[in-house]
Order: structure tokens, then C-alpha cells, then sequence
């Protein structure tokens, strides 16, 4: 079983987003990075499903050489090793065609990732790279067992879930409550530094999509606080004031 | 040139936030002087499909049939590229959800096509094509120009303001569409669906009562749901209320939940970390109870009660009743 593990570098979701250079980039001042929240859940999956069929696993980021702690952290917790594509992913399509590029050479059994990025929240990555590897795609995934070459894949629909079995190779997106998160041990952190690192340049590719500025949403108004003793009061000014009801 | 709006159907009806993409779709279209075209897959009425001319709509191409009946993002993606080819769609318009987003990712790189998901206003097309949307899970917008002669936007709900009085009273055509079906996209086999019947789904609900840790066990939830069904909401919990399995996972808002956008929330004993704010930060109005006048959800909120829920919401849902 060959296991390839996406992941991105983002911003904690606590983090308070700012911009520089007159709103066209981000701020990366003081601003603590981590590994994407359902990213993490893919590794930890992926993690898993290596231990119990003694496969392989890779972790692949696309993005620049800060996010290099974040990639040995991923060491840390399990993948093998790593590839990172020198590049900073600003469009989902630049950023698929850099994983399909190395999962061709690969031939990958699972492709694991994260639903979407806590910056972009797209979530569209994990389907553009199966269709430009001909191979089906399926997010969001809240289970997966293997047998053999079946998954069996539990995926969160409108209202319900949805039970699927397909056959490898896949590319998933994946969420809670997949797997739980996974903190590195100390003997993890100390291999991670010797697992090998692989810096490969991106691949040609057109630019399909670029930001070109950003902004802050309206600062809130004040909270219109309404005491308990008088709490009927509420629903009337739902109704006549903020005209929601 | 025509622009391509893929709705929802659930059950037979569009979907309300599909709706709203048709009405999305059709203003770009009247801006770039093209037709608006929207594509349905799977079983309704002509009478239902026809709606979709009361929100702009010119014309519904519609693919129906067993094959197509079960939601499938792989053989939807395909009757979408098969549908743009027949239109010669420029621009492509899908509601930002889980298939919304699958359609569009699978269909953009088979047609080379840039995405922009999560689209919050429409976008300007005279000279560059730029379009707005929201980042970092509604903490920051970003002003995206698309390259690609084909442009996919995934709108988010809200988008736009639709004016309910202002309809077309005309309805759409409606026209057979009979695409050629890849086996390879039914390869998987859907063993169970698992849905909650009846029950008002969170993306589509206008008003949400959502509860949080303070509602101490899933034993008080009566109180909770009482209120909802005053007011006709869903219903929504915190993330340690699902993973303590007090309610299941599908209720689970924010960050990594499900993220919503009624025009109500009303968030009962929820503290507001900033991982649940990420989840509603679409809301129109937010209501917070909590007994913590320093709770942070305050200073999000439109509204607040401090109190404790357990005395608060009966007598609300005793006023919502008095107005209903
Ligand atoms: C990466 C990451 C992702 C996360 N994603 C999410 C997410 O998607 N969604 C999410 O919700 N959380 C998420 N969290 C968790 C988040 O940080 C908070 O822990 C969580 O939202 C707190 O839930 P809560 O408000 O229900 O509980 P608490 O923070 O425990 O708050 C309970 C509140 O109830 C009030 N209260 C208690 N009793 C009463 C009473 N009788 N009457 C009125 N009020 C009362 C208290 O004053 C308190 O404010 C995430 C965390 C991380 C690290």
C-alpha cells in the first residue's frame, strides 16, 4: 500500500488575519502556522492505514520552505517521507497540477487530503487532482476502511451521510471524525530529523486564477444586550427591529 | 455565449440556495450579455424546474433517469462538461456546498478552467474578470481576477439580495438533456444513505437554534428544539456537543463543521471560540444566551440575554409561539 498525504501550511485557526503591501498580501507577522486542521486528519488516517497493511507513506506540501517545521512534524507523526513543491499554491488548479504531476510518477494507491484549507476553503484540490489522474474522488470522508484494494468510504452528504464502496487508487478528502488528531513522541520528533526531504521545482503550468487584493470584513456593530428579566422582549425585536422573523 | 447554472434538487424541489444561484447566474449573464442556462440532474417536475424562469432563467436543461437519480459528483461533473460544450458556456455557476464544489473542481480541470469557490458578490467583467470571495473561513475576502476563458464560480449563499416582489412571472423551458454516461463514474457502489428524514437541513435553513456545552447533557435538548420549532429553525450544536455524541456529527458548526448562513442564529450556552465563529460569521443576525456576561460570543452578536438557558428558553419559546 502506497499512501501519498497532502497537506497544507495555514494559519492557526485562532490567528487574527491582517494584510500588507496596500492589501496585497497576507501578513505573516506574528502569525503561528500549523498543519491544515483537516489535513491532520488525513495523516492521522493515513498513519493508521500504513501501520496496518506495513505500506508506505509520503507527505506532500506545495508551498515554500517556512512551512518546513510543519512538514517535519508530519515526519514526526509517521509519513516516511516528504516532497515538497518550491511554489506558493495561490490557485487550486496550479496547485493540483503540482500533486498529479508527482502522483503520475508514483502511482499512488490512496491520495489523502484534507477537505479543504482553513485560507482558501475551497475544496475543490482533491477532485481537480482525480480527474487529471482519470482516478475517482470522493470528500467529504468521515470513515475509511480498507480491504484489499476496496474502500469502504463513509462520506458526510446534506443532512446524512452516505456509505460507499469503490476501488483503489482514490483521492480523498478527509474530516472528522476519520481519525484523531496524532502528537508527535519524542522518538518520532528525534527520527523525523533524519527522514529524507525532497525539494522538487514546480512543473509549467498556466495560471488560471490569481488574488489581486484583499480585504477586512465591516467591523460589527454593538451588541444590543437585553435584560434576562425582560427576555420576551427579544422575540418582538426580532420581529419588528431586525426583521428576521 | 451562455452562462451555465447547476442547481441542486433535493427530493424533487430546487433547493432555496439553488434558487438564489439561478438569480447569481442570471445577473451575470444579463452583464455579460449572455443566456442563462441551468442545469438540473436527476428526478423533478417540469413544474418545479420551471421556477428557475421566475429567478432569471431562460432555459432548464434537464437530465433525468435511474442512473442519474443518486447524487454523483463524478457523473455529474461529466453531464456538466457535456452540457457546456452544448451551450458553449463561458461561465459556469454552481452553489457553494459539498457537490457544488466536487462538480466543480472535477468538470474545471477537465475543461483547463480556474475555480473561484466561496464567491460572495458578483463579479466585474468588464476588462479583467474579477471576483470576490471569502477566505480564511469568513475572516477576509479576496479579490480574485480568473484567466481562463472558462471561469467556474461556486457562490456562496447571500451572495446576492433577492427581491422575492420583483420575480419574472414567466418560467423557464425546460429541455430534455440526454448525456452519454461513463461507466467509470458508476464504478463505486453506494451500499446506505443515511439522511434524516424530515428534518430542515442546517444549509438551508433561514433561522438555526444551536446549542452548545452549556446546555450540560443531551437530556435538556427539549427545551432547545422546543424553541426551534416555534420558529420553524434547524437545529445546530458546538463541536464538544457532537464529539460528546450529545447530538450527531451532521449538527456540528464551525470551522470544522458545517458552516451556515441563516438569517438568524441563535446560539444557546455556546462560548463563541473563534473555531464556532468561523461557522456562522455568514449569519445576518446572531442571537447569544449565555450566563457569562464575558463570554466572547457577545461581541459577535446582535443580540444578547445573559442568563441561564434553562430559564430563558421556555419563555421564549412561549413568545415565539404568542407571534406564529
Ligand atoms: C482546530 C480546531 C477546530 C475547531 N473546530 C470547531 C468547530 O468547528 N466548531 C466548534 O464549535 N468548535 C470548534 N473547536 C472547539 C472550540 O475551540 C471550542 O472549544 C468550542 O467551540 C467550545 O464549545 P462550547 O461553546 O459549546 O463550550 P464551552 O466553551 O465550554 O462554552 C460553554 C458556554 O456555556 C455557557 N453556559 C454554561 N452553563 C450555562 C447556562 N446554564 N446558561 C447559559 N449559558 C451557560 C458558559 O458560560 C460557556 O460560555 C475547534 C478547536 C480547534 C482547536
Amino acid at each position: 500500500m502506497k499512501i501519498l498525504v497532502c497537506i497544507t501550511n495555514v494559519p492557526d485557526t485562532t490567528s487574527k488575519i491582517t494584510f500588507t503591501d496596500n492589501n496585497t498580501r497576507l501578513n505573516k507577522a506574528g502569525v503561528q502556522y500549523i498543519i491544515g486542521p483537516y489535513d491532520d486528519y488525513a495523516l492521522a488516517r493515513g498513519v493508521e492505514l500504513k501501520e496496518k497493511t506495513g505500506g508506505t507513506l509520503t507527505v506532500l506540501h506545495v508551498g515554500e520552505a517556512d512551512a518546513e517545521p510543519q512538514i517535519r512534524k508530519a515526519l514526526a507523526i509517521g509519513a516516511d517521507d516528504a516532497i515538497r513543491i518550491n511554489a506558493e499554491p495561490l490557485d487550486s488548479y496550479f496547485t493540483a497540477v503540482q500533486i498529479a504531476a508527482i502522483a503520475r510518477e508514483e502511482n499512488y494507491d490512496l491520495i489523502l487530503m484534507g477537505r479543504e484549507s482553513i485560507d482558501y476553503n475551497s475544496g475543490v484540490v482533491h477532485g481537480m487532482v482525480g480527474e487529471m489522474l482519470g482516478i475517482n474522488s470522493y470528500s467529504p470522508v468521515m470513515k475509511l476502511e480498507l480491504e484489499g484494494s476496496t474502500a469502504t468510504i463513509t462520506r458526510e452528504i446534506d443532512g446524512g451521510k452516505e456509505i460507499l464502496k469503490a476501488n483503489l487508487p482514490l483521492v480523498l478528502g478527509c474530516q472528522e471524525p476519520i481519525a484523531e488528531w496524532k502528537i508527535p513522541n519524542m522518538r518520532g520528533i528525534m527520527t523525523a530529523r533524519t527522514k529524507p526531504l525532497k525539494v522538487v521545482e514546480p512543473v509549467a503550468t498556466e495560471e488560471m486564477s490569481a488574488p489581486v487584493a484583499y480585504s477586512l470584513p465591516a467591523p460589527k456593530g454593538a451588541c444590543k444586550m437585553i435584560p434576562a428579566a425582560e427576555a420576551e422582549t427579544l422575540i418582538r425585536l426580532l420581529q419588528t427591529e431586525a426583521k428576521v422573523l | 455565449m451562455s452562462v451555465l447554472i447547476f442547481i441542486e434538487l433535493d427530493n424533487g424541489s430546487i433547493k432555496k440556495t439553488s434558487l438564489e444561484t439561478v438569480a447569481y447566474g442570471a445577473k451575470v449573464a444579463a452583464q455579460v450579455n449572455g443566456k442563462a442556462v441551468v442545469l438540473a440532474i436527476g428526478d423533478a417536475s417540469s413544474a418545479e424546474l420551471e421556477k428557475a424562469g421566475h429567478y432569471g432563467a431562460e432555459k432548464v436543461l434537464h437530465a433525468a433517469g435511474e442512473k442519474l437519480a443518486h447524487e454523483n459528483s463524478l457523473a455529474y461533473a461529466d453531464v456538466l462538461v457535456q452540457a457546456s460544450a452544448q451551450e458553449q458556456s463561458q461561465i459556469i455557476v454552481l452553489p457553494k456546498s459539498g457537490l457544488g464544489d466536487a462538480i466543480a473542481a472535477r468538470a474545471a480541470a477537465r475543461l483547463k478552467a480556474g475555480v473561484v469557490s466561496g464567491v460572495t458578490a458578483l463579479p466585474e467583467t468588464e476588462g479583467t474578470f474579477k471576483v470576490t470571495r471569502s477566505i480564511f473561513t469568513g475572516k477576509a475576502f479576496a479579490t480574485t481576477e480568473i484567466k481562463s476563458e472558462i471561469k467556474f464560480l461556486v457562490v456562496r449563499k447571500n451572495a446576492i439580495e433577492i427581491d422575492e416582489a420583483g420575480l419574472n412571472t414567466a418560467g423557464a423551458t425546460i429541455e430534455p438533456f440526454s448525456p452519454a454516461l461513463r461507466d467509470a463514474d458508476f464504478q463505486a457502489n453506494v451500499v446506505d444513505v443515511e439522511k434524516a428524514s424530515g428534518e430542515l437541513s442546517l444549509t438551508e435553513a433561514e433561522i438555526i437554534v444551536s446549542g452548545g456545552r452549556g446546555m450540560k447533557g443531551p437530556e435538556h435538548w427539549q427545551a432547545l428544539l422546543d424553541l426551534a420549532s416555534a420558529l420553524g429553525a434547524a437545529t445546530g450544536c458546538s463541536k464538544p456537543v457532537s464529539d460528546l455524541d450529545w447530538r450527531p456529527h451532521h449538527e456540528h458548526i464551525g470551522q470544522t463543521g458545517i458552516k451556515v448562513a441563516p438569517n438568524l442564529y441563535i446560539a444557546c450556552g455556546i462560548s463563541g471560540a473563534i473555531q464556532h465563529l468561523a461557522g456562522v460569521n455568514g449569519s445576518k443576525c446572531i442571537v447569544v444566551i449565555n450566563k457569562d456576561p464575558e463570554a466572547p460570543f457577545f461581541k459577535s452578536a446582535d443580540y444578547g440575554v445573559v442568563g441561564d438557558v434553562f430559564e430563558i428558553l421556555p419563555r421564549l419559546t412561549a413568545a415565539a409561539k404568542a407571534i406564529r
